[in-house]
């Protein structure tokens, strides 16, 4: 697994992002600067990770998608190259317009810094089948502006599609209004493009890969993305 | 020319500081308020005096950057 981790001034997670994906691959990941213009050679992973980029002014993540970086990252997910986005980087890919609809503030006006449960809706994707399907994960998350909205024909669409990916539910499994932590649409905390090949999610798997960290819940991602680049290389 | 460009949530598009808002007008007592959407405001300075190519050049603005359309609208004016 060839990854590259996209550092734009005011993200603060490339780091844990970093160490988690060289604990499932084994490879450490080229930290690429958001004024580069292209991607390093055999790259098979874009991480856009999560933090305040440019200190979310305008809109979380407006400044970012507009960098120079992000038309190679665009490029390398139309090629079909695996790229996520985590919680900003979510905001980011949105803004970009590699996924659809839009991260608004947190219905109840507050940044939330706590574990979630997370739904795990399918696990025949490469973001989730280190995973099984209806399984639930622990992870954190951290942000203000996490309430996923998109028009009700997106909506649709993403449903039936099977596009919605990671949904907030509670310690059952159950996905009600109490465990939608932001008020998000459907309880969207992570969802894919079209060709299922760009992820976008609020949650903070990279923070719970370790002993250390309390819970390793967000390990499969990190490991079925390795596992599905092996077999693919 | 100063210009200024006014963006607004979609109809329909949950806008929770709107409703913060709409609450604490309503607990101050400032009465017949029924409801609240809130937005922003960018004042702009524009080098040149061609009005048709201000509009042009806010347009192209607020397109790229300023408003994101998935959620927001958007409108121009040349103010002088």
């Amino acid at each position: 697994m060839k990854s590259a981790v996209i550092v734009f001034p005011g993200i603060n997670r490339e780091r844990d992002m970093a160490r988690a994906l060289r604990l499932a691959s084994g490879q450490q990941p080229a930290m690429v600067w958001h004024a580069e213009t292209s991607l390093p050679k055999g790259t098979d992973l874009v991480v856009v990770p999560g933090g305040f980029s440019y200190g979310d002014y305008l809109r979380c993540g407006a400044i970012a998608a507009r960098a120079p970086v992000m038309d190679a990252v665009r490029d390398f997910a139309g090629d079909g190259g695996l790229v996520l986005g985590v919680c900003n980087g979510f905001q980011i890919l949105c803004e970009a317009g590699l996924l659809p609809g839009a991260l608004m503030r947190n219905a109840q006006l507050k940044f939330v810094c706590r574990d979630v449960h997370l739904r795990v809706e399918r696990s025949d994707s490469p973001f989730t089948r280190g995973y099984n399907a209806g399984q639930v994960i622990r992870v954190p998350i951290a942000h203000g502006e996490g309430n996923y909205e998109a028009d009700d024909d997106t909506l649709k669409r993403l449903e039936g599609e099977g596009r919605v990916l990671y949904r907030y539910c509670s310690k059952e499994g159950v996905v009600d209004a109490p465990s939608n932590i932001n008020g998000a649409a459907h309880s969207i905390a992570g969802i894919v493009n079209e060709r299922g090949n760009v992820l976008g999610m609020m949650p903070h798997p990279e923070n719970h890969v370790e002993d250390i960290m309390g819970c390793t819940d967000g390990r499969g991602l990190f490991a079925g993305l390795a596992a599905h680049l092996e077999r693919a290389a | 020319m100063k210009a200024r460009v006014t963006v607004t949530l979609k109809t329909g598009i949950l806008d929770p500081q709107g409703k913060a808002i709409e609450g604490a007008l309503k607990s101050l007592g400032v009465d017949g308020v029924a409801s609240v959407r809130q937005g922003k405001v960018f004042d702009i300075e524009l080098s040149g005096s061609d009005k048709a190519k201000a509009e042009a050049t806010l347009k192209a603005a607020a397109d790229k950057l300023l408003a994101n359309t998935v959620i927001e609208n958007y409108r121009v004016e040349v103010l002088s």
